[in-house]
């Protein structure tokens, strides 16, 4: 935010905070995405000049856009384009007393910007983008940083699917009921994708704070849907385990963990939010992975986890959402509870359809290895690492192969006696 | 309110993929079409459309210094090319793509949803629903 550079970490923490809210009401003010970023960007440029001085305004959303409107329309009479869409528009300058500010309207712009961003029509790296740009005011840069693309590929990004909402006119609107759940489920993939994209590297904490900040938005703006609780539950009970998954740029995995680093702020906040949601009973795939993890947050080790619990929500899981992936951790799962003998049987099931995925093979690295079978489990190691598409997760798996390898020359096979 | 392009392609040289195969399939399949046009018509969704001849029907025509280059077949020689399309009225690109979906279930083809902007005299003559 350029607005930022100079202001006070207060002030540049509000800027963050306000920047969605006022996008939001000015697109539907202005009927143009491009028009209410620049008049934010105005009203946050004068907004650093006086906050210092002033003190930050008791509503600086509400202030945030009546000073974005009030310039805005100022700027529109000067352009002849802008007159257009001033009429358009069909907006009433305001008075110089800034209007008592209501905030639910406000609320549900937000919601109609969130549900435009997340339009299936767009490919979701440009919902994406456009979430982090729009709702949660990343500049360019920091959004391109994120997805390790440069500032001008990621300018092009945000033009291409800012001009298909406009030239297809995507509608700027909560959707009905009847569309809602699915649209709903775009919206949380977008920054549950958003969060993880944040968890790939130590550095991501920017990513994940504002998936965190959003997600929680959502809760607030829509308190009847299961599913964002969910969401939010979930991503609170995984950022609880961040500070125990670094190890000078490694990743740890969950059974390595120091668990004494977990925070547990945020793992009681996530467990009280799983909790209200089985009380709700209208369980989804949000709620029943974050349902998993609270199992997890709630064990002191891998071995004292509750894993018959797990297996259960993962059996829920895949009679709700089937995927690949979820059949993998399940039978993971079912390693833990009943041995790496039927583990490594749920695992062939599913191996056929995750053959280009590192953790399939990881999965079949670890149960090879309990059961003895080390030349296999390196060679299931070495598959995943030439597949990992993270360094981080690369190193890690080579490591797990070299440690086998080397077992495999210094002594005789031992059976892990716990499979 | 505004215009979309509903359009479905097929193979070079073929049929679309699913198209029907059998008399009887040609008249379940027209069947769908005409009552998918008729709701079209009463909603004052239709506005144009129809389906195409093959590309071997196409001829290019290009100006060149004030003569016209003709070349036998389409401009684009591609694996698929348009074989049908509406032109359709419609509120939104929600709007747009709820009558997208019922084009492929009726013709059990992809359609691909375009924003669409009339010009000069046709955009005079082009009806706007609720008209």
């Amino acid at each position: 935010m350029e607005a930022g550079r100079s202001a006070p970490a207060s002030i540049e923490a509000t800027f963050r905070e306000a920047y969605g809210k006022a996008v939001a009401n000015l697109v539907r003010v202005f009927g143009d995405i491009t028009a209410a970023e620049d008049a934010v960007q105005d009203a946050f440029v004068v907004a650093a000049d006086r906050w210092p001085d002033s003190g930050i305004p008791p509503n600086p959303a509400g202030w945030i856009i009546t000073t974005a409107r009030n310039r805005a329309i100022d700027r529109f009479r000067r352009e002849v384009r802008g007159r257009e869409l001033l009429e358009l528009a069909m907006v009433e300058p305001e008075t110089d007393s800034p209007t008592p500010f209501d905030d639910a309207g406000v609320a549900d712009d937000e919601l109609r910007l969130i549900f435009t961003c997340c339009h299936p029509a767009l490919r979701l790296e440009h919902q994406v983008a456009l979430t982090l740009r729009l709702l949660g005011g990343l500049s360019v840069a920091e959004v391109a940083g994120a997805f390790l693309v440069t500032e001008a590929a990621m300018t092009k990004r945000l033009t291409r699917a800012k001009y298909k909402i406009k030239a297809a006119n995507i509608p700027y609107r909560v959707p009905a009921a009847a569309e809602l759940p699915d649209r709903l489920q775009a919206v949380l993939t977008a920054l549950y994708l958003i969060y993880n994209a944040g968890a790939d590297r130590e550095s991501g904490a920017g990513l994940r704070t504002e998936a965190i900040r959003l997600s929680r938005e959502l809760t607030g703006l829509m308190p009847d849907e299961p599913e964002v609780a969910g969401l939010l539950a979930l991503l609170l009970l995984n950022e609880s385990r961040m500070a125990a998954r670094w190890e000078s740029g490694d990743v740890v995995l969950l059974r390595d963990q120091d668990r004494s680093l977990w925070d547990q702020g945020r793992i009681e906040e996530g467990q009280a939010i799983v909790r209200s949601c089985i009380r709700r009973d209208q369980p989804g795939p949000f709620q029943l992975q974050a349902a998993i993890q609270a199992v997890h947050s709630s064990a002191r080790s891998v071995e004292a986890t509750d894993w018959s619990q797990i297996v259960v929500n993962y059996d829920r899981l895949m009679e709700i959402a089937p995927t690949p992936i979820v059949a993998l951790n399940r039978a993971i799962a079912v390693g833990e509870l009943h041995g790496a003998v039927q583990g490594l049987h749920a695992l062939d099931e599913i191996a056929g359809s995750l053959a280009g995925y590192h953790l399939m093979h990881a999965s079949r690295g670890a149960m090879l290895r309990r059961l003895g079978r080390l030349e296999d489990a390196a060679a299931a190691y070495e598959r995943a690492a030439d597949l990992a598409e993270h360094d981080a997760d690369r190193r890690l798996l080579r490591r797990q192969a070299d440690e086998i390898v080397e077992s495999l020359r210094s002594g005789p096979r031992a059976v892990d006696p716990s499979s | 309110m505004g215009q979309y392009l509903l359009s479905t392609h097929a193979a070079t040289g073929g049929a679309p993929q699913g198209a029907p195969t059998s008399p009887e399939q040609m008249q379940e399949f027209m069947a769908r079409v005409i009552a998918l046009e008729a709701e079209m018509d009463e909603t004052g969704t239709f506005v144009f459309g129809g389906a195409l001849a093959g590309i071997d029907a196409a001829t290019v025509v290009q100006d060149r210094a004030g003569e016209a280059l003709l070349t036998d077949g389409p401009y684009v020689e591609a694996k698929e090319h348009i074989a049908g399309f509406y032109i359709i009225n419609a509120a939104d690109l929600d709007e747009a793509l709820a009558w997208g979906r019922k084009a492929a279930a009726a013709t059990n083809h992809a359609i691909e949803v375009r924003p669409f902007h009339a010009t000069g005299k046709v955009a005079d003559h082009m009806p706007q629903a609720g008209a």
